[in-house]
């Protein structure tokens, strides 16, 4: 590679060609600020619109100022990146910004967790030089089922634009109108409930305001909790015991299960669940789903759809009843565990405890903003009550805890209660992209072969890398199995599929960066995507220390079957814990 | 084909057709064979002439007989008269404002004499929609010569040679910038012609698309053989459909004739344009803007680099000129890079088409050699200020531009020196103002227009546009304080040194070059709260001089806010807070009681 000396801030320092003003000045040390500027250098995501001019430099020989995130070092070239022209230009423009940004940050949602707020005072805004009176640009409010706009709060920093279009290939957002209304929004300006959104959230994860922020239910839950003729029983998905730590400064990857447990417990839940358990139910019923469908094939049947899709998770099957309306017999028809797990629950569970379905509250905690949508799909719901009631975030149930004066750090490690609590380590990498597949093939390899597996740790389906391709040998016969994470590697393999490019037999797919451990109700991480991989090596190490960790072996799970289910795809697991997927084609 | 004595030429830019130019072509042309004249007169509808001040113009040759304000009725006269008998109609000729002297041809004419045309060479002689008529005057002759005679890179070091700079607005030397891209290795490569014509009150781009067309497809078939691109894309607004239909015109006989397509004149170079249209939004003349919107994406800018030239139209090598760039381009091939430098000053050659505005005599579209002063375009060309009135400024460069002044005017005008007085080239719009227009309105006027088109990427230029009008609002409303001429300034060398392309980097140059060339009037404005031109009405003091008011009641009357009293035959009274500066007591007042400060 080829090296270019410049000098910033009067340190000479040597970097590689193509390495930007921003990068260069990381490396002695200069951490330029920045605000529409993102590189999630882990995910390989990286958005830099040049926008919000806070990053420039004083580049010497230059007419005006650079903009660091995007301007490429060449030779000689001498920078100074806190001289007093840049400073007043940072401080203007940010100036600037602010007084087209609503002063209500008391009471702002992002409070706290936001870059705009971070920055300003980290430049020492104390006040906002400007016309008296001076005109903001106001627009329409828009509330959906998994996330609100108020793009009164918008900086124009386009992160969300990148990830809609450039990473996820939704494309439900852009920019609209020109000059001081200039915003991001779906087309026309329609709300996102009319456009091709899949709800993945993602642009909230990347939202360094309070522009875009999840929908919130936690009121409702605390109202739920506080009512003595409701029994609510709450269900933690596997990536929020990844996660929610980070909330409460403890270093990403740190596992919480058992204060999780402890907290929720105290919070009042009548039963503290896991969504785990759900998870290796899902796989009792998707494995037997692509047996079914493999040994169809294998058996000569060419009518059979091959490969079989992972339905877990709710934003890719918005995605593909939008975009791959021809293909909607592919995906498997189990229901994610979110919604096995309230299925069950409002089914089986109200038996044993002998209430009412509809005096059974379930509540879930995600890493997701897509499960709040998905678990208002009509679908899942009896007589107008739903399977799962209400869905919060990693990021509500922090907030819950804290607005309750918990001592996080003090809590006991607590054990979820039974039998709906019981998982095993199959159930827990659902949280991170691979770990789906990797479940069922632990189990399918052993009900196809009749043999024990030796080795339960696949690591060729592990990693972050957007597309990833195996072949597993399942006792002579090999099994191709394709993983993507981010909408838009899943779009690359559905349209390579489409058009015969591959072979697989299964594949899986999550929506967000890194799975679920990467959901968009997750803890935020600014644009550090280390966190995403601490997370991921923290399910897997819960995995490793699981005693039991395939999902047929789940004693509960094989007594749910003896006592209620009968057998994996029987009439009643297939009322119970599959759908059916419909049309979307908004656009 | 005919050996006609006379030609008569009709101007049919949209200015004049706007004021029924076709009618008199129609009119012409029926009178022509009224008289039995087919063989011995033609008419011809040409581009624009120029003098858009006293247009329709209708141009006799070879006499050179300038008519003009002509109506469809004058018509059956100079025919008559003019074609048949040979006498001059000299009611139409154009009458010297100093002299009072009916001038007889155009080359004794103020407004053209120190004119020197070469993007127009053609605008105002020919048919526009006949090859033919480009042809006879060397048409496609520069094509012909470059592909038959010279290499691409020799080709390309001559238009270097000649010292070319962009006409856009920008400057940059075109020679440059065509090797850059030749440089640039791709299988696909494009020549852009930006027609995104978008200052307010401009238009050259426009008139030379519509008065000779085939010069700018030549242009870019020259510079398609230089860069190696086979595809060129005239990116257009939607809002000139003439330029639109000349051009489709223009291409498609030169397809016929093999002048665009596979095989030009025989060689295996190919080349073929089409037209692209812009909606009419100011930011894609800005290169990078304008590709986006080609490829269907929101029409604003990239950081640069990638300059078009490395990655520009889907992703390939584009090079990027403006209409009037390449209009100049096959003069230079045809007369030499020599010929070109001998013209202008020393880093600006050759000659800048200028629409002249304003509160001018001679308004209207100019083509002058790069070092004229200002003096001889406002006041010889222009013919000096409107009803005799004082000059007070002259914005050049479009909205972003900046107001020169008195002690500007004998400046030669050229890049630098327009850039050093705190103005720009821009692509050529030149305003003119007097004593009657107030400074800090000016300013406002133009951030008005960049706070509309601002493409609201940045937030410097989004937000900061926004505020700079704001506060030029606050001043001119009678609301300011002196310390907001300092926001302003501190403001405006933010925007322009933080923002992301050109649109943000000269937009405060209006506010800049006023608060620099007219201090006291701004002060004026935040210390004493008067507008000293008398423009800004919110600023102005409407008193009833006591000596003169006889109490005759006709102002109180008029006063829609009743803010006038008195008793009768006393004098009256304005209460300033009620008064709305509407005028309708001075406009009432038989005895000039009326104060206006």
């Amino acid at each position: 590679m080829e090296k270019i000396k410049i000098k910033i801030d009067n340190i000479e320092v040597e970097v590689s060609k193509g390495t930007t003003i921003y990068q260069a000045a990381k490396m002695v040390g200069v951490d330029i600020p920045v605000l529409c500027y993102l590189n999630l250098e882990h995910l390989n995501i990286e958005s830099r619109p040049g926008g919000c001019r806070i990053c420039v430099v004083e580049v010497e020989g230059r007419r005006n100022l650079a903009p660091s995130c995007s301007t490429e070092c060449t030779p000689g070239m001498v920078i100074h990146t806190h001289n007093l022209r840049v400073m007043n230009a940072r401080k203007t423009v940010l100036e600037l910004i602010l007084s087209d940004h609503p002063k209500e940050c008391l009471t702002c949602s992002s409070s706290g967790q936001c870059d705009l707020q971070t920055l300003s005072q980290k430049m020492g805004i104390r006040e906002i030089h400007a016309v008296e009176h001076a005109e903001m640009s106001t627009y329409r409010k828009d509330f959906s089922p998994a996330l609100k706009r108020d793009m009164d709060k918008c900086i124009m920093c386009r992160r969300c634009e990148t990830i809609c279009n450039d990473v996820q290939t939704v494309g439900a957002l852009s920019a609209v109108n020109r000059g001081f209304m200039a915003v991001v929004a779906p087309a026309f300006e329609q709300d996102l409930v009319d456009s091709p959104c899949t709800f993945c959230g993602q642009c909230v994860a990347v939202c360094p305001t309070g522009a875009l922020t999840p929908y919130d239910d936690t009121q409702k839950v605390l109202r739920a909790l506080a009512d003595p003729a409701k029994t609510v029983i709450v269900q933690t998905a596997p990536a929020v015991r990844a996660a929610l730590g980070e909330e409460f400064g403890l270093e990403p990857g740190t596992l919480v299960t058992g204060k999780m447990v402890a907290a929720l417990r105290s919070l009042g839940f009548d039963k503290v669940f896991d969504t785990d358990f759900a998870a290796d139910l899902t796989i009792m019923e998707e494995g037997a789903e692509l047996l079914g469908r493999l040994t169809k094939f294998l058996n000569g049947d060419k009518d059979v759809k091959l490969p079989i899709l992972t339905s877990c998770c709710p934003a890719w099957v918005n995605f593909f009843e939008e975009y791959y309306p021809s293909m909607l017999d592919i995906p498997s028809t189990a229901r994610s565990p979110q919604q096995m797990f309230g299925s069950i629950a409002k089914n089986y569970y109200t038996q044993i405890l002998g209430v009412k379905r509809e005096d059974l509250v379930v509540v879930s905690v995600m890493p997701c903003l897509a499960k709040k949508y998905e678990c208002q799909r009509e679908e899942f719901s009896t007589d107008g009550n739903p399977d799962v009631d209400f869905s919060i975030s990693t990021r509500e149930l922090a907030s819950l805890i804290k607005s309750c004066n918990m001592n996080f750090d003090l809590l006991p490690e607590e054990d979820f209660d039974q039998p709906l609590g019981e998982s095993t380590g199959a159930g827990v990498i659902f949280g991170v992209t691979g770990g789906v597949i990797e479940a069922a093939v632990r189990t399918a390899y052993e009900l196809h072969t009749g043999k024990k597996l030796e080795k339960v740790d696949f690591h060729e389906l592990r990693g972050l890398e957007g597309i990833r391709m195996a072949s597993i040998d399942f006792g002579g016969i090999n099994i191709n199995i394709g993983i993507a994470h981010q909408l838009g590697n899943a779009r690359k393999l559905l349209d390579g599929i489409r058009a015969g490019m591959y072979n697989f037999h299964a594949i899986e797919i999550m929506a967000c960066p890194g799975g679920c451990i990467g959901g968009a109700g997750q803890p935020l991480h600014h644009g550090d995507s280390s966190v995403i991989k601490a997370r991921s090596e923290a399910i897997y190490r819960e995995d490793s220390q699981k005693k039991i960790r395939k999902s047929h072996e789940n004693p509960y799970i094989i007594k749910l079957y003896e006592e209620y289910l009968g057998h994996p795809m029987s009439e009643k697991a297939h009322h119970l814990l599959h759908t059916h997927y419909f049309e979307k084609n908004k656009f | 084909m005919a050996q006609y004595k006379m030609h008569l030429l009709v101007c049919g830019g949209t200015g004049c057709r706007a004021s029924e130019s076709e009618q008199i072509v129609e009119n012409l042309k029926s009178e022509i064979k009224n008289l039995g004249l087919e063989n011995d007169a033609q008419v011809v509808t040409t581009g624009c002439f120029g003098f858009c001040e006293k247009g329709p113009i209708v141009k006799v040759i070879p006499d050179n007989t300038f008519y003009t304000q002509v109506k469809k009725e004058d018509c059956e006269e100079i025919i008559r008269e003019h074609v048949l008998k040979g006498r001059k109609v000299n009611r139409l000729l154009y009458e010297d404002p100093e002299t009072q002297k009916h001038i007889e041809d155009s080359k004794h004419m103020g407004f053209y004499q120190k004119q020197m045309r070469i993007a127009l060479r053609n605008c105002g002689f020919i048919d526009p929609e006949n090859i033919d008529e480009y042809i006879a005057r060397d048409g496609y002759a520069a094509l012909g010569k470059v592909i038959s005679e010279m290499t691409p890179e020799a080709a390309v070091e001559l238009l270097k040679k000649s010292g070319l700079r962009g006409r856009g607005g920008g400057g940059f030397p075109t020679g440059l910038k065509w090797e850059i891209a030749a440089k640039n290795k791709a299988d696909q490569k494009y020549v852009v012609c930006n027609a995104d014509e978008g200052d307010p009150g401009a238009f050259m781009d426009r008139s030379i698309l519509e008065g000779d067309p085939h010069s700018v497809i030549e242009a870019m078939a020259i510079c398609g053989y230089c860069i190696g691109a086979t595809k060129g894309i005239v990116y257009i607004r939607a809002e000139y459909p003439l330029a639109i239909k000349r051009l489709k015109v223009a291409a498609r006989q030169a397809r016929q004739y093999g002048l665009l397509g596979e095989n030009i004149l025989g060689s295996d170079f190919e080349f073929d344009i089409e037209l692209r249209y812009g909606a009419g939004a100011f930011v894609c003349g800005e290169e990078t803007a304008l590709i986006h919107s080609m490829e269907g994406l929101r029409g604003e800018p990239t950081v640069k680099p990638p300059f078009p030239a490395e990655k520009g139209y889907l992703g390939k090598p584009t090079n990027v000129n403006n209409v009037e760039t390449f209009a100049n381009v096959p003069a230079i091939y045809l007369k030499g890079p020599e010929w070109y430098s001998s013209i202008g000053t020393e880093r600006s050659k050759g000659t800048k088409v200028f629409a002249l505005a304003g509160k001018i005599n001679n308004v209207g579209l100019i083509e002058v050699p790069m070092g004229i002063t200002l003096r001889e375009v406002i006041y010889e060309i222009g013919g000096g200020i409107k009803d005799g009135k004082k000059f007070k400024a002259v914005q050049t460069g479009g909205p972003s531009g900046g107001c020169l002044t008195e002690k500007h005017l004998d400046t030669p005008i050229d890049f630098d020196n327009l850039l050093a007085a705190g103005s720009m080239m821009g692509s050529g719009g030149m305003i003119v103002m007097d004593e009657d227009d107030c400074m800090v309105s000016v300013a406002k006027f133009y951030l008005e227009f960049t706070v509309e088109e601002s493409c609201g990427k940045c937030a410097p230029c989004r937000v900061g546009n926004k505020r700079l009008h704001e506060m030029l609002e606050k001043i001119t409303s009678g609301k300011g304080v002196p310390e907001d001429i300092e926001y302003l300034k501190n403001l405006s060398r933010v925007i322009k040194d933080t923002s992301l392309c050109g649109l943000g980097q000269t937009s405060p140059n209006p506010v800049l070059s006023t608060i620099e060339n007219f201090y006291d009037e701004y002060l004026a404005h935040v210390t004493e709260r008067v507008c000293p031109a008398g423009s800004c009405k919110a600023l102005k003091l409407y008193t009833i001089i006591a000596d003169k008011c006889t109490g005759c009641t006709a102002c109180v009357r008029a006063c829609p806010v009743d803010a006038i009293t008195g008793e009768k035959r006393q004098p009256h009274v304005i209460d300033a807070e009620k008064c709305i500066r509407c005028g309708a007591c001075y406009e009432k007042c038989k005895f000039t009681a009326i104060h206006v400060q």
